[in-house]
């Protein structure tokens, strides 16, 4: 870790772009330690308070899964402007993950699939497409956060374990070294 | 159709081991090998359909799906696209009506790219049904497409003079030109075929010729540089029911075409260097791996062998030895690179997708058909001939201390003079350039894409194992190339393009450094990506064969060399960028659904 000094309550963000909140539920997964956690931290923009915009300066920023549409990426600028330090947990947004088996497909042919042709769609008699202008825009393929901003940590796993989180954050702000132990990074 | 087909399949014996052959025949006979053909070969070869087509998919010219009357196939290798190939590819496309990689809906004429197809020295040149077509202009392809259009056959097509040396025999008639412009031991007229075979062999043992090899020194002129006499007498000593000779003819390293030239103009002394070797390691067959590239020698090389054979130069007793038997046989490859690889062309031998093998054993002890097997370049085994006659102390005059004897060099590029050169090693490469007419030189790719690229500061390091190794070619780059664009992207598509896919450093790295570098040429590139660059090339040294580890070559050398070029590059006001841009990237969906993109602003 390349933060050696100690933060002083340091303010953390989490957000999921194209995930599945299974990185999120991970975090949740520390259990009590969530106790902890709040006392180690300020918790500003995240799906866990429901708080929608940063109201201050953020020191750790979260990020789950990767970029499949322009409010994704819009999101992650947003988090990369106004936080200092920024990870990328878990595979969606280490490696776009389950929706980037999308990217050997034409965009083209996906949305012909989802709204036109697929087997599933019964009520699109008029072969409307979403067009919206509210509506995020679809990018050519999926793409990893680092493709898109500077990210500094990576913690992969699907989803990374709660130790794994944990043990990261803990070392991030304490300033320790990173426990690492066999069990929080094996995959099989 | 079946018939033939099944003609095809018994004319090989139902023989698994002759998959390549029989592929070959029928992708030949019918423009592709169908799902019929598969499962009867599987059938008839007691094999899986699976089997059957991971070979047919591993090759470049084998195909499942019809590639047409008039299959052509367009060399898209660097020298070639220095001279042209964009306005041929171009006008191919007008004339035909197609893209690249298409076939006209009439079944008539396809439009293929491949790798370097070995005629570096009459660029641009495209492979049509076997024949060769040289130095192509847009002139000439609408010519050429013309006839197709009228159906004429192959002959009615070339409408050229045929090329130098041996190119007009009539079992050759091609316009390939062998270029000699320089002659030493090997490429000399003063050596009469079949006389150490006929003269020196009946009165020297085995062990007497590798003793020859060995005290010459002179090691592998296929690139590695592995001692020659040192593999002979490995294989002689290892245990087997048969031992091997192949001659390794699968030139797929861009720049070189010595060995098209050796088994043009001298493949007497190829086959009596085969013999050589058959006798000082105890083996009765040999085998002559040729690139599909070359298949248009088929029938040249097989007059010459039967004429060996009528005088008693191949075949039983030969020059009246008692007991020693030596046949040679040409298999021919199907188009893929690293099948120069040995262990690669062992399993391509086998009749199987070429991907290399584990090492060791190396071939000497497990090698064809998991017998003891010398695998040697096409040049070794005819230096062998005039070492055996001449004496391996008389070898040694030539060349330096580590680097024995001659190399043929094919110099081709920016040069007025392009073709095949004899040499000593030893040779420094400002005298390279002066002897090929070589002015205003930018840069020299040493040795291939797997080799260096070099600039002027280096032109005074010499040829030889321990400086500037190369297994022939040169390629000469001039002062208005832009060696970035034009050079080390084209190396990698290369690379990425011939990888087997059996290591994944191989299979993806060479990708991930191809973008990285087209990131830097399109001007998106960061200080970091250097660094990135450099550090994540050595990922590629995990591979399992040579064509994995020197991927990243064209990267590093030039980093190393010309890293002025990728700085010149880079933003000077960023330290982050990884070429995305949301508004290209929204662009096709918005226009698929009918809407205008319209962006927020980041606070």
């Amino acid at each position: 870790m390349k933060e050696e000094q100690k933060m002083s309550k340091p303010i953390l963000a989490t957000t999921s772009l194209a995930g599945c909140f299974g990185c999120h539920m991970s975090i949740l997964d520390i259990d009590e330690r969530i106790l902890q956690l709040i006392e180690l931290v300020e918790f500003n923009k995240s799906p866990i308070n429901d708080i929608k915009t940063f109201t201050k300066a953020v020191d750790i920023g979260i990020i789950e899964g990767g970029c499949c549409n322009s409010e994704n990426v819009e999101i992650l600028k947003y988090f990369r402007k106004n936080c200092k330090i920024l990870i990328s947990i878990g595979e969606c947004a280490i490696m776009g993950g389950l929706p980037a088996l999308r990217n050997g497909i034409p965009i083209e042919e996906c949305i012909h699939e989802a709204y036109i042709g697929g087997p599933t769609v019964q009520l699109n008699k008029n072969h409307i497409l979403p067009n919206d202008d509210e509506l995020p825009m679809l990018l050519d393929r999926v793409y990893p956060c680092h493709e898109i901003v500077k990210i500094d940590y990576f913690l992969p796993g699907c989803p990374p374990q709660a130790d794994l989180i944990w043990n990261a954050l803990v070392a991030l702000i304490t300033g320790d070294p990173m426990k690492l132990p066999y069990e929080v990074i094996k995959f099989d | 159709m079946e018939n033939t087909i099944t003609n095809i399949i018994e004319k090989y014996n139902n023989d698994p081991l002759r998959l390549m052959d029989i592929l070959i025949d029928i992708q030949e006979n019918f423009g592709f090998i169908g799902n019929d053909a598969v499962k009867e070969i599987a059938l008839a070869l007691n094999m899986s359909e699976v089997d059957v087509e991971q070979t047919i998919t591993f090759y470049h010219f084998l195909s499942t799906e019809p590639r047409g009357k008039y299959a052509i196939y367009l060399n898209n290798s660097v020298v070639s696209i220095m001279y042209g190939q964009k306005t041929i590819k171009a006008t191919f496309e007008k004339e035909v009506g197609i893209s690249f990689g298409q076939v006209t809906a009439d079944g008539s004429i396809g439009l293929f790219d491949t790798a370097c197809i070995g005629m570096n020295d009459q660029e641009p040149a495209a492979i049509i049904n076997n024949h060769v077509f040289t130095k192509l202009t847009p002139y000439r392809v609408r010519e050429i497409v013309k006839s197709m259009r009228q159906g004429k056959d192959m002959d009615e097509l070339i409408n050229e003079s045929y090329g130098d040396g041996k190119n007009h025999l009539p079992s050759l008639k091609s316009m390939v030109s062998s270029n000699i412009r320089r002659k030493g031991m090997v490429l000399s007229d003063n050596y009469v075929y079949g006389s150490v075979t006929k003269l020196m062999l009946p009165n020297l043992s085995p062990e007497a010729v590798i003793q020859e090899i060995k005290t010459s020194h002179i090691r592998g002129r296929g690139g590695a540089g592995f001692p020659t006499g040192l593999k002979w007498e490995f294989c002689r000593r290892a245990k087997g029911d048969n031992h091997f000779v192949i001659c390794n003819a699968d030139e797929g390293e861009p720049g070189t075409f010595k060995d098209r030239v050796i088994l043009t103009e001298k493949p007497e002394l190829v086959f009596e260097g085969m013999v050589l070797a058959g006798y000082a390691i105890g083996s009765d067959e040999g085998i002559l791996y040729l690139r599909y590239e070359y298949r248009y020698m088929k029938e040249y090389l097989e007059d010459v062998i039967s004429t060996m054979l009528k005088n008693n130069l191949l075949g039983s007793n030969i020059a009246g030895i008692d007991g020693f038997n030596f046949d040679i046989r040409i298999q021919f490859g199907a188009g893929a690179y690293v099948c120069g690889e040995e262990s690669a062309l062992l399993e391509s031998l086998e009749g199987k997708r070429g991907e290399p093998r584990d090492k060791p054993p190396f071939p000497v002890e497990k090698g064809y058909l998991n017998q003891p097997t010398i695998i040697n370049n096409v040049e070794t085994f005819a230096t062998a001939v005039r070492i055996v006659e001449n004496g391996g102390e008389w070898f040694t005059q030539f060349g330096t201390e580590d680097s024995t004897g001659t190399k043929i060099l094919s110099i081709s590029g920016d040069c007025l003079f392009p073709g095949v050169y004899e040499v000593n090693w030893g040779f420094n490469v400002n005298d390279m350039l002066d002897m090929v007419g070589a002015y205003d030189v930018q840069a020299v790719q040493v040795g291939g894409p797997s080799g260096t690229l070099i600039g002027p500061d280096e032109f005074h390091r010499t040829l030889g194992y321990s400086d500037l190794s190369t297994g022939g070619s040169m390629i000469i780059f001039g002062m208005q190339r832009n060696l970035l664009q034009d050079v080390v992207l084209n190396f990698m598509e290369f690379f990425i393009d011939e990888s087997c896919g059996s290591c994944s450093t191989c299979r993806n790295m060479p990708h991930v450094l191809k973008n990285k570098l087209e990131k830097i040429i399109n001007g998106k590139g960061v200080k970091g990506d250097l660094a990135d660059l450099k550090e994540w090339s050595k990922v590629l040294n995990a591979s399992r064969c040579g064509l994995g580890q020197t991927a990243a070559n064209p990267i590093i050398s030039s980093l190393k060399n010309f890293r002025h070029l990728y700085e010149n590059l880079l933003q000077r006001d960023k330290e982050f960028d990884q070429g995305f841009d949301l508004i290209t990237s929204v662009q096709r969906s918005c226009k698929y659904v009918k809407r205008v993109p319209k962006f927020h602003p980041i606070e």
